[in-house]
C-alpha cells in the first residue's frame, strides 16, 4: 500500500562525492533554477507592492516553497490541470501564466487573469489548465478529484494536481474525496504541501498523525514523503505519481515537506516560530541555493550563467510590477458582468 | 374480535398505492411477521407484514387493484375460535367512512390539476384582454397526462440522449432507482459512467461534480433531499456561484442542483424546510421551483442546458401529483419565466412550488364569493419574472404572496419590495405575506398543520386586501 519514504535528511551540498543532479542536462536544471527565482522574485516584488499599499486584502506568498510547484511541473505534461488554495502565485507563474498578468491581478486592475475581480486568492487560465486558486481552505480538493473525473469520464490519460497544505489536510471533505478518487480511479495527485504551519498552528499542535500521507491507506491510496526543499526530489516523485494516475491505477497522494520563510499572510506576526527557525531553514535547505550549488558544483553553469538568468528574472518581475501600476482600474460596468454567462465558457 | 387489516402508509408521503399481490388467501393461518401482501407505492413496491396472529377472513381488496388509499380495509383477520359471521361487523365500523374520504381526496386532486393545466379555461377572467405572454406550448398540442416524477425523469434521460456530457450522480440515483424514484430507468439505459452513485457524503460530491464541470462536463447533481445541501453548501455558493465572476468570466460551473425541497409530512425540523429564500439571494445562482409536470420538465431540461450552476427545488408532495404534458420533440420553457396560472381582475397571488396548490385553492374559493385572484406561478426564482408580478398588480392593485418557507427574508419580503418601489402608487392596500409559521417543523401532526402555510390563510389574506 503505502511505498516509499525519501529522504529529508540534510541538503544536497556541492561539497559531495558524487554530486546530484549530474546526470541531468544542464539546461533542465537551469530550467529549474529559473522558474524558483522567478517565484522568488516574484513574490519579493508582491511583498514589497503590499507595503506600498498596492496590493490589498491577503496575500500569501509562496517563497521557500518554490520546489514543490516547479518540480510537480517538471513532471507534468501537456493537458494535465492543476488547482490550489490561496497560496497561489507560484503555481501560477510554474506552469506558464504571465507574471504581467498575475501581478496585474493582484493590483486589482483590468490586465489581470481575472480582470481585477478576482484577486490574489482567485485566479484562473484556462489556457493553461489552472483551475484556481480558492479561497476556502480544501475546497479545491474535490473540485481537483472532480476535474480528474472530466478526464476519465472523457477517456483522456490526462492528470489533475490537486494541491493543499497541511491545515487542509484536516478538512472533512479532503478525506470524502480521498474515498470516492480512490473507488473510481480518478487520475489525481493529492499534493499535501507540507510547510508545517497552518496559519499559526503547527502540524504537531493539530494532530497526533503528523504522517498526513500515510492517512489516504485508510483508503487505500498510495503515497509518499517527499523532500520538498529538493526540486530534483520532487520532480522524481512527480514522475511515479503521474505514472500511477496514468496508468489508470487510481490517485496518489505526495506530502511534500517544505517550509514557508514568510508569514502566513502580510499580516502574520509569526509568534509562533522563532526566528532562528527560520533562519536555520533558509541557510540550510533553501531550494533555490541547493539547485545553485547542483549547477556550480557539477559546472553545469557558471557564475556568470546564473548572474544573466538572475538578471533577466529581474527584468520580467520589474515589468509585471510596472505593468501592474500601469493598467488601468477595471472600468465600473465590470461590476456587473460575469456573473451569469451566456453560454458555457468551457464549451465557447 | 375481527381485525380490519388497513393499507399501510409506507411512506411519509404516501397517500395511496397498489394491492399488487396477495401471498395469503382467506382461510390462511398468519402469525406476525408473516408477508401477507405486496404493495407498489409510487416509489417502490414493498412487502407488508402481518403484526396480528389469525386467520384470514376475508380479503376485501382484490390483488391488481390501483389507487388503494391508505388506511381502507383490505382484509379481515380473524381471531382464534372467531368464524366468517364476525366479518360483517368488523367491515361496518370504518369502511364507509374510508369510502367517503377516498372520494373527496379524488376531488381534491381534479381541482390541483384543472387550473394550472388550462389555464383560465372555466374563469370569468377569461373574458379580459390576455396579457401579451406567449403560451408554454403551441395550441392545439396533444398533451399527456404525467406526474411530476416521470416529467423530471423524462427532462434528464431527454438532455443525456441530447449531450453526452450530462451526466447524474448522487446517493441512490442508478442501482436503488432514486430514492424518490426520479431517475427510475436511467442507469439500464446510460450506464453506471452516467449514471453514478455516490457515497453519502454531500460536500465531497457536490466538490467533485462542481470541478467536472469546469473540466466541460454538465453535472446532475441530486441531492436525496436539500435538507443534505447544507453539507455541500460551501461548494454550492462559494465555488459554484462564484467561480464565473471571480476568473473574469473565464470558466464557471454549468451544472443543476436538484431534489426534494420544502416540508414533507411528518418528518419533523431537520427534514422540513423551504431553502427557496436562501438560494435566491445568491448572484451567479440560478433557482427553479417548479409545480406543474409540465414545468418540471421544461425547466428541467432549460437548467440542464444552461450554462450557469442551476438550483432546481422539487418537491416529494408533488412528485406524484398528474399534470398534463405537451407531447412534444423538445419541450422547453425559459427559465426567468412567470406564468398566469389563473386570470383575475380583484387580486395578484404571487406563488411558486407547492404554494401554487394553496393559491389555486385559495383562487377557486375565493371565485364563490365573486373575488376574482389573478394567480402568477413564479416557476423561476432567480432571475425573478418580477415583470409579470408588476403588470398583474397593475391590474389589480392587490398583492398577496404564498411561500412554504420562513417569513423572515422571505421570497414574499423581496416581491413586496419590489413592488412598494415600483408599483407603490398601483396599490391599494399593502402586500401581505403567507408564510410558513416562524418555527423550526414540528413533528406532531396537528402542529405541523398549523406550522404549514395554509389555504384559508391565503383566502383571509385576499380578503384583507381587498376589503372583503
Amino acid at each position: 500500500m503505502a511505498t516509499r519514504k525519501t529522504s529529508d535528511t540534510g541538503p544536497a551540498k556541492g561539497s559531495n562525492p558524487a554530486p546530484k543532479g549530474s546526470n541531468i542536462p544542464a539546461d533542465e536544471l537551469k530550467h529549474y533554477y529559473r522558474e524558483m527565482l522567478l517565484i522568488r522574485r516574484f513574490e519579493e516584488k508582491a511583498g514589497q507592492l503590499y507595503g506600498m499599499g498596492l496590493i490589498g486584502g491577503f496575500c500569501h506568498l509562496y517563497i521557500g516553497q518554490e520546489a514543490v510547484v516547479v518540480g510537480l511541473e517538471a513532471a507534468a505534461d501537456e493537458g494535465d490541470k492543476r488547482v490550489t488554495s490561496y497560496r497561489d502565485h507560484g503555481h501560477m507563474l510554474a506552469c506558464g501564466m504571465d507574471p504581467k498578468g498575475v501581478m496585474a491581478e493582484l493590483t486589482g486592475r483590468d490586465g489581470g487573469y481575472s480582470k481585477g475581480k478576482g484577486g490574489s486568492m482567485h485566479m484562473f487560465s484556462k489556457e493553461k489548465h489552472f483551475y484556481g486558486g480558492h479561497g476556502i481552505v480544501g475546497a479545491q480538493v474535490p473540485i481537483g478529484a472532480g476535474l480528474a473525473f472530466a478526464d476519465k469520464y472523457n477517456g483522456t490519460d490526462r492528470v489533475t494536481f490537486t494541491y493543499f497544505g497541511d491545515g487542509a489536510a484536516n478538512q472533512g471533505q479532503v478525506y470524502e474525496t480521498y474515498n470516492m478518487a480512490q473507488l473510481w480511479d480518478l487520475p489525481v495527485v493529492f499534493v499535501i504541501e507540507n510547510n508545517q504551519y497552518a496559519m499559526g498552528t503547527s502540524v504537531q499542535r493539530s494532530t497526533k498523525s503528523p504522517s498526513l500521507w500515510e492517512r489516504g491507506a485508510a483508503y487505500g491510496i498510495k503515497g509518499e514523503e517527499v523532500d520538498g526543499m529538493d526540486v530534483l526530489a520532487v520532480k522524481e516523485a512527480g514522475e511515479r505519481a503521474v505514472a500511477h494516475c496514468r496508468e489508470g491505477k487510481g490517485p496518489y497522494i505526495l506530502e511534500i515537506k517544505t517550509y514557508r520563510y514568510r508569514g502566513h499572510s502580510m499580516s502574520d506576526p509569526a509568534k509562533y516560530r522563532s526566528r532562528e527557525e527560520v533562519q536555520k531553514m533558509r541557510e540550510e535547505r533553501d531550494p533555490i541555493e541547493q539547485i545553485r550549488q547542483v549547477l556550480l558544483s557539477g559546472q553545469h553553469a557558471t557564475e556568470e550563467d546564473l548572474k544573466a538568468i538572475d538578471k533577466e528574472i529581474k527584468e520580467i518581475v520589474n515589468e509585471s510590477a510596472e505593468f501592474s501600476k500601469e493598467s488601468p482600474e477595471p472600468a465600473l460596468d465590470e461590476l456587473w458582468t460575469d456573473i451569469y454567462a451566456k453560454e458555457a465558457p468551457q464549451e465557447a | 374480535m375481527a381485525t380490519e387489516i388497513l393499507m399501510p402508509a409506507l411512506s411519509p408521503t404516501m397517500e395511496e398505492g397498489t394491492l399488487a399481490r396477495w401471498l395469503v388467501k382467506e382461510g390462511d393461518t398468519v402469525s406476525s411477521g408473516d408477508i401477507l401482501a405486496e404493495i407498489e407505492t409510487d416509489k417502490a413496491t414493498m412487502e407488508f407484514e402481518a403484526v396480528d396472529e389469525g386467520t384470514v377472513g376475508k380479503i376485501l381488496i382484490e390483488e391488481g387493484s390501483e389507487g388503494v388509499k391508505v388506511n381502507t380495509p383490505i382484509a379481515v383477520l380473524l381471531e382464534e375460535g372467531e368464524d366468517a359471521s364476525a366479518i360483517d361487523s368488523a367491515g361496518d365500523n370504518s369502511g364507509d367512512e374510508a369510502k367517503t374520504e377516498v372520494k373527496e381526496e379524488t376531488k381534491a386532486e381534479e381541482k390541483d390539476t384543472v387550473p394550472s393545466d388550462t389555464p383560465a379555461a372555466s374563469s370569468p377572467a377569461a373574458a379580459a384582454p390576455k396579457p401579451p405572454r406567449t403560451p408554454d406550448w403551441p395550441e392545439g398540442t396533444e398533451t399527456k397526462t404525467t406526474t411530476v416524477r416521470e416529467a423530471l425523469r423524462d427532462a434528464m434521460a431527454e438532455e443525456m440522449r441530447r449531450e453526452d456530457n450530462v451526466f447524474l450522480m448522487g446517493e441512490e440515483v442508478g442501482e436503488y432507482q432514486g430514492a424518490y424514484k426520479i431517475s427510475q430507468g436511467l442507469l439500464d439505459e446510460f450506464g453506471p459512467k452516467r449514471v453514478v452513485d455516490t457515497p453519502i457524503t454531500e460536500h465531497g460530491f457536490a466538490g467533485i461534480a462542481v470541478g467536472a464541470a469546469f473540466g466541460g462536463l454538465r453535472p446532475i447533481v441530486e441531492f436525496m433531499t436539500f435538507n443534505f445541501a447544507l453539507q455541500a453548501m460551501d461548494q454550492i455558493i462559494n465555488s459554484a456561484a462564484k467561480t464565473l465572476y471571480m476568473s473574469g468570466g473565464q470558466m464557471g460551473a454549468p451544472m443543476v442542483f436538484r431534489g426534494p425541497n420544502g416540508a414533507a409530512a411528518r418528518v419533523g425540523a431537520q427534514h422540513s424546510q423551504d431553502f427557496a429564500a436562501w438560494f435566491m439571494q445568491i448572484p451567479g445562482l440560478k433557482v427553479v421551483m417548479p409545480y406543474s409536470a409540465a414545468d418540471a420538465k421544461g425547466l428541467m431540461k432549460s437548467a440542464i442546458r444552461d450554462p450557469n450552476p442551476v438550483i432546481f427545488l422539487e418537491n416529494e408532495i408533488l412528485y406524484g401529483r398528474s399534470f398534463e404534458v405537451p407531447v412534444m420533440d423538445d419541450f422547453t420553457i425559459p427559465l426567468g419565466k412567470a406564468k398566469i396560472a389563473r386570470e383575475g381582475t380583484d387580486v395578484t397571488i404571487v406563488s411558486f412550488g407547492i404554494g401554487m396548490t394553496y393559491a389555486l385553492e385559495a383562487a377557486e374559493k375565493l371565485a364563490q364569493d365573486g373575488i376574482e385572484a389573478e394567480v402568477i406561478d413564479l416557476r423561476t426564482i432567480r432571475p425573478m419574472d418580477t415583470d409579470a408580478i408588476i403588470e398583474s398588480v397593475k391590474k389589480t392593485n392587490r398583492c398577496v404572496t404564498v411561500e412554504e418557507g420562513w417569513p423572515q427574508g422571505s421570497v414574499g419580503g423581496y416581491i413586496s419590495n419590489v413592488l412598494m418601489q415600483e408599483a407603490f402608487d398601483h396599490l391599494d392596500a399593502p402586500v401581505i405575506n403567507c408564510t410558513g409559521k416562524d418555527v423550526p417543523m414540528p413533528y406532531a401532526a396537528n402542529l405541523e398543520k398549523h406550522a404549514l402555510v395554509t389555504t384559508d390563510e391565503v383566502v383571509e389574506a385576499v380578503r384583507k386586501v381587498t376589503y372583503k
